[in-house]
């Protein structure tokens, strides 16, 4: 595998405040914008730029501690770029009573890393129930979701996230 | 011909889109004229992609199928390898009571028309003319309690809120389901979300609201897609906005997505995500009816339990109390997960016996090894060992044996289940999810999953601990997730003591 490869480059500082603008422009005057705001800046960015918590802040009549600590308790919201792949495990019971554990060696040894890491362009994280527990175990490959997870399940994702 | 092919998330997961695709060709090939219809699931998730054909006796099951299998069904459906013959026919389907699940899987999810055609609307239009307190007694005499959890009692939190006086009054829909083992609120948004929005809109008649949010948890990224479409639709069609059905009750619907936090299907800490803010959980009283969202009267109800009002109000209180045994009345979509042959959901009415739930429907193990626990409603609910079997499924018999039904999922785990290991994972759960307030809650579960690996490791002082420290949670946590963490925890070493026992070999 090829070390290092490029995350995706943040944003031109240009495109970042113009972006930022037009997000907080969409929200204006919802009840409890925050968590839409950070979600459309997410889907924007990969990401919630920190350069962004002035601007909600203000918009919002918030203290910049206050989205920071927002954007910190949600374990969706990412501070900095996410890897090109991202491979969610399912950890939660359903998923271990079939064979969690084993699938989870099995799809390390294939990708070469650990659950929690990121190597490259690849990351792999756990998840908590993506409400596929009767076609356990399950994984979300990127937004693709895939039930019964088995060797050739598990070997096509490994090729995939190569590609 | 009429194909119908599942667009629900977990069909989707087993390969029902690429079926779907061959579908299409393969009829293009044989220059057939097909009218291929994406519908919610049946629910059989085991013979997932399940595809049916139309004929004049009746919906055709076919599954689980793969592309390679399509062909056939074109050219000798008959002997089809994969034929399973009407599908209504289908034991597991037949010996179901599908009141809150009848569309799922028979209608498109977006075909406002066919939700008509099959019986939708009519308890919105009953509502429509009826006095709101009229509407809150109905809702109270049919018995139904909340699916998210607690079991309370719907009609009463209602009441409330309908005679709170206030500018503004929300309904809030509870769609986070965390819960492992749990998909109904799913399988339902993505299968017949008029149904939803239609329970959301009699609740907001009959409270004085006219504004809802439902609120999904992320994870669900086809459930919301479905949900924001099915609101446009309904808004365009006059079922929801500014005049519900013609009447002078308006009703705005939003959805809202969560963040990844399973405290934020705790109802208090959903209304603090749904404000803009951390998802801590609040201290109650004051209580979401008097004060929830913005600090005004909100119904916050899950899924399930507003998507069981349409037909309440359909067919009267008295049918649906009919349903079920004692204080828990009408019916319960259960949904049978983990380690079992025939996984999905299944809506009965209440009463019937774990046993029945685990072995005649869900046909026992996967693996085909014996069943060793079942733990029921979700990461909070206790284990259960096979001398439970013959408890009742309702609130109180669940409650009586140091457990809870949840939100009705079932998770079964067979002989080679690590019941330490499970305990230990639901210590480590609460500590990555607490929302942090109180102590035995945060600091608790670290030392639990710590105390636990002692245990694993052969010293015998941990496990008066882990009893010590379960008590501490139970009494000093605010909320359910430190509370109740210690459920499948005891339940783990009350039932399976032996696993509990530090290694003597290891030791000597
Ligand atoms: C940690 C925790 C998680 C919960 N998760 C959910 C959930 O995902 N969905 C839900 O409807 N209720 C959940 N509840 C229960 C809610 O607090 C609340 O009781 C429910 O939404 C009320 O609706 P109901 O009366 O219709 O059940 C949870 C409770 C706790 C303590
Ligand atoms: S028990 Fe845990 S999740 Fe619940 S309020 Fe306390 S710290 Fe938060
Ligand atoms: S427990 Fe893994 S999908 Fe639900």
């Amino acid at each position: 595998m090829k070390d290092a490869a490029p995350v995706a480059l943040p944003p031109a500082p240009a495109r970042l405040s113009e972006g930022i603008a037009e997000v907080l422009a969409a929200h204006e005057g919802q009840e409890g914008a925050l968590l839409p705001i950070l979600h459309d800046l997410q889907a924007e960015f990969g990401y919630v730029p920190p350069e962004s918590y002035d601007a909600i802040a203000e918009a919002l009549r918030l203290s910049r501690a206050e989205v920071a600590g927002v954007v910190g308790f949600y374990h969706d919201f990412r501070a900095a770029p996410a890897a090109r792949h991202v491979i969610k495990l399912c950890r939660a019971e359903a998923c271990q009573a079939m064979n969690g554990a084993a699938t989870q060696a099995r799809l390390e040894h294939a990708l070469g890393m650990k659950l929690g890491e990121t190597k490259g362009n690849v990351a792999l994280e756990a998840v908590y129930c993506l409400g596929l527990c009767a076609c356990a175990p399950a994984a979300m490959v990127g937004d693709r979701l895939v039930g019964r997870l088995d060797d050739t399940a598990i070997a096509a994702i490994a090729e995939e996230v190569r590609a | 011909m009429k194909v119908f092919v599942p667009i629900d998330a977990a069909a989707r997961a087993c390969g029902a889109d690429l079926v779907a695709a061959a579908v299409v060709s393969a009829a293009g090939l044989r220059g057939v004229e097909v009218e291929l219809i994406r519908t919610g699931t049946r629910g059989m998730v085991w013979l997932e992609p399940l595809v049916e054909v139309e004929t004049e006796a009746g919906r055709m099951a076919f599954g689980p199928m793969t592309p390679a299998d399509v062909p056939a069904l074109f050219d000798a459906p008959e002997s089809h390898p994969k034929a399973l013959g009407l599908t209504e026919e289908i034991p597991f389907l037949k010996r179901q009571t599908r009141l809150t699940f009848a569309r799922c899987g028979v209608i498109d999810p977006l075909d406002l028309a066919a939700y008509e055609a099959t019986g939708g609307m009519a308890g919105l239009r009953k509502a429509s003319v009826t006095k709101p307190e009229e509407v809150v007694d109905q809702i109270a005499a049919s018995g139904l309690r909340g699916r998210g959890g607690a079991g309370f009692p719907t009609g009463i939190k209602w009441r409330t809120v309908l005679h709170a006086k206030a500018p503004q009054k929300y309904i809030v829909c509870n769609a986070d389901e965390g819960d492992s083992g749990s998909f109904a609120d799913r399988m339902l948004m993505e299968g017949d979300p008029f149904t939803l929005i239609e329970g959301m809109a009699i609740a907001g008649i009959a409270t004085g609201a006219t504004k809802g949010f439902v609120y999904i948890r992320s994870e669900y990224p086809d459930a919301i897609r479905v949900m924001r479409e099915a609101v446009v639709i309904a808004t365009r069609a006059g079922m929801i906005g500014a005049s519900v059905l013609g009447s002078a009750h308006a009703f705005d619907l939003e959805i809202r997505v969560g963040a990844g936090a399973y405290v934020c299907g705790e109802e208090t800490s959903l209304l603090n995500s749904l404000e803009g803010k951390r998802g801590v959980v609040r201290a109650k009283p004051p209580l979401p009816a008097l004060h929830g969202f913005m600090g005004r009267p909100t119904v916050v109800n899950n899924v399930l339990s507003l998507a069981a009002v349409p037909w309440i109000m359909a067919h009267g209180a008295q049918a649906y109390h009919d349903i079920g045994v004692g204080r828990s009345r009408g019916t319960i979509p259960l949904q049978i997960a983990g380690n079992v042959k025939f996984g999905g959901l299944f809506e009965t009415g209440f009463g019937i016996t774990l046993g029945e739930i685990v072995m005649e429907i869900g046909g026992g193990t996967a693996s085909g090894r014996p069943v060793k626990a079942v733990q029921v409603g979700g990461p909070l609910g206790a284990y259960h060992p096979v001398s439970d079997f013959g408890l009742a499924f309702c609130y109180e018999e669940f409650a009586g044996q140091g457990g809870l039904i949840g939100h009705a999922g079932l998770v079964v785990h067979d002989e080679a289940a690590d019941m330490l290991g499970l305990a230990r994972f639901a210590m480590e759960f609460c500590a990555v999810e607490s929302c942090g307030k109180c102590t035995p809650c945060r600091i608790g579960a670290v030392r639990g999953v710590e105390t636990l690996d002692r245990l694993r490791a052969g010293d015998t002082a941990a496990l008066p601990l882990i009893e010590d420290l379960c008590e501490t949670m139970k009494l000093g946590s605010l909320c359910a997730l430190g509370g109740f963490t210690p459920y499948p925890v005891l339940s783990a070493i009350r039932n399976f003591p032996e696993e509990f026992m530090p290694q003597q070999e290891a030791a000597e």
